[in-house]
């Protein structure tokens, strides 16, 4: 596959426009340092808003698996901030926060562009990570937490330890899946200018009128997702493993 | 004489409009076993989850040692801590291992050290047979090992009646010895029992009283001698017709 697509490159009536416009290797060579360099911030920021996403994406799945009737306006809210924050671009709401916070000029908030940058992510993200382990939570029979209460324990004990750990188990996949998006979307908050690979990628292109800088992110992106990548492959192919062996139990 | 177990005065549930229990009175003295038989959907099951508050009642009043358990406004915690309950699919906590499974309730709802815990969870365990397979996890045993370790987390917290919802209805048949026998056990040891079963011939040799349930009411009571020679009710009648014919076949 990765052949054909090579060998149609080279064969293009394009490829000695392509080969100097995209592979320049003295180009590579010479924004590689800087690229790496910039890439430490895209890393610092996903493994923050990383964390940020997974406490705030389980906090608000827990809310909305309360049943009790006086909870009903704190439910409400954390159903619409899920659909109004999966229901908006993420470009938009990185302009809207990146934007739209500074120009509130209040001044205990934040106007770095790179923690506004971040605050959008772990908005956006956290939305679809809730979803991710409210599906993973109602996953678990009704069974589970009945034995838990009847030998004593209190709902929040049942939730903490008989619910939550099949549910995250369950969700394991889908969870590292949203987070190779999210390593990549952390490039989005170039457009709000902060010096992380992307932009300084874009800023050498404009100046060369050359899109090698361009390859050469991406290829510094993909050492680091393409083992990502495996690792969540495995990792569901080891849990299909382990249901089917259930099943034929 | 002395103050029942388990009391009950008029016990009535509902389902939205469908009548699922419909006053159900019933006393279990102390060291008797109570055999509730009846076919499927006659409540039998909704009576155990009821008496376990793991389901709300919508009149009358269950009494659990002379005190009156449904008062609304009280907390379930405490009064599930004294009751174990053993469903009829087991559910055991497939995350965790036979020993933690069994430790679970003793630990957090009583508050037992860890250490004194385990060395309890292991004495019993050796004693129903299962010593060796502590560190198992539940998707390892046999339906009857699996049902005979369900049976031990509920006995681990050392409750005043034990309620067992159609224990051996999930068994293939040759398993369902090994699960009868330890009741068996457990009723010469002299447990309150509370026994919704299908195996009339372990309710007819065991139980001291049985009770036919059809409809949500309990239409004929006694003695078991009597109840499976000479049943009185036309529906016990039938009931026992159709089941013995079906053990027979």
């Amino acid at each position: 596959m990765l052949g054909a697509v090579a060998t149609a490159l080279v064969l293009s009536p394009g490829w000695h426009v392509i080969r100097t416009t995209f592979f320049s290797w003295h180009y590579f060579q010479v924004i590689l340092p800087s690229l790496i360099d910039a890439f430490w911030l895209d890393v610092r920021l996903f493994l923050i808003v990383e964390v940020v996403v997974l406490a705030l994406g389980l906090a608000i799945a827990l809310v909305r698996t309360l049943t009790a009737p006086v909870l009903y306006p704190v439910r409400l809210v954390a159903t619409a901030y899920v659909d109004l924050l999966r229901g908006i671009p993420l470009l938009i709401l990185l302009y809207l926060i990146g934007f739209g916070v500074p120009a509130l000029g209040f001044s205990f908030l934040p106007t770095d562009y790179a923690v506004l940058g971040g605050v959008a992510l772990a908005l956006s993200y956290s939305a679809y990570v809730s979803e991710v382990f409210r599906a993973g939570i109602e996953s678990v029979h009704p069974s589970q937490p009945a034995a838990a209460l009847a030998l004593g324990l209190t709902r929040t004990q049942a939730l903490r330890h008989v619910v939550l750990p099949q549910a995250v188990r369950r969700v394991t996949p889908p969870l590292l899946n949203d987070f190779i998006g999210l390593t990549k979307d952390v490039a989005l908050i170039s457009v709000l200018g902060p010096q992380e690979i992307v932009r300084v990628a874009q800023i050498s292109s404009d100046y060369t009128f050359n899109y090698s800088q361009l390859v050469a992110a991406a290829i510094v992106y993909l050492v680091v997702t393409l083992p990502l990548i495996r690792v969540v492959d495995l990792m569901r192919s080891r849990g299909l493993r382990r249901q089917n062996a259930l099943v034929l139990m | 004489m002395s103050v029942p177990v388990l009391e009950l005065r008029g016990v009535s549930k509902y389902y939205g409009e469908r009548e699922v229990l419909g006053g159900i009175d019933l006393t279990v003295e102390q060291g008797c076993a109570v055999a509730l038989i009846g076919s499927s959907g006659s409540g039998k099951s909704t009576l155990l989850r009821c008496v376990d508050l793991l389901e709300e009642i919508d009149d009358g009043d269950i009494y659990l040692d002379g005190e009156v358990i449904t008062d609304p406004g009280t907390d379930p915690v405490p009064i599930r801590r004294r009751l174990g309950l053993v469903f009829q699919a087991y559910n055991l906590f497939p995350h965790k291992s036979v020993i933690e499974n069994v430790v679970l309730g003793a630990v957090r709802a009583q508050r037992l050290p860890r250490a004194e815990a385990i060395a309890a969870g292991h004495e019993l365990l050796a004693r129903f047979g299962l010593a060796g397979r502590e560190r198992d996890y539940p998707d390892r045993l046999s339906g009857g090992q699996q049902q005979r370790v369900a049976i031990v987390r509920a006995l681990m917290t050392k409750p005043r009646a034990l309620l067992l919802d159609e224990v051996t209805s999930a068994l293939d048949p040759e398993l369902v010895g090994e699960v009868l026998d330890i009741i068996s056990e457990l009723k010469g040891d002299g447990m309150t029992m509370l026994i919704a079963t299908h195996e009339m011939g372990f309710a007819r040799e065991f139980a001291d009283e049985v009770c036919h349930l059809d409809g949500g009411l309990i239409v004929e009571r006694g003695a078991p001698e009597r109840i499976f020679s000479e049943p009185a009710h036309p529906s016990t009648r039938r009931f026992l017709a159709r089941v013995l014919r079906s053990e027979r076949a």
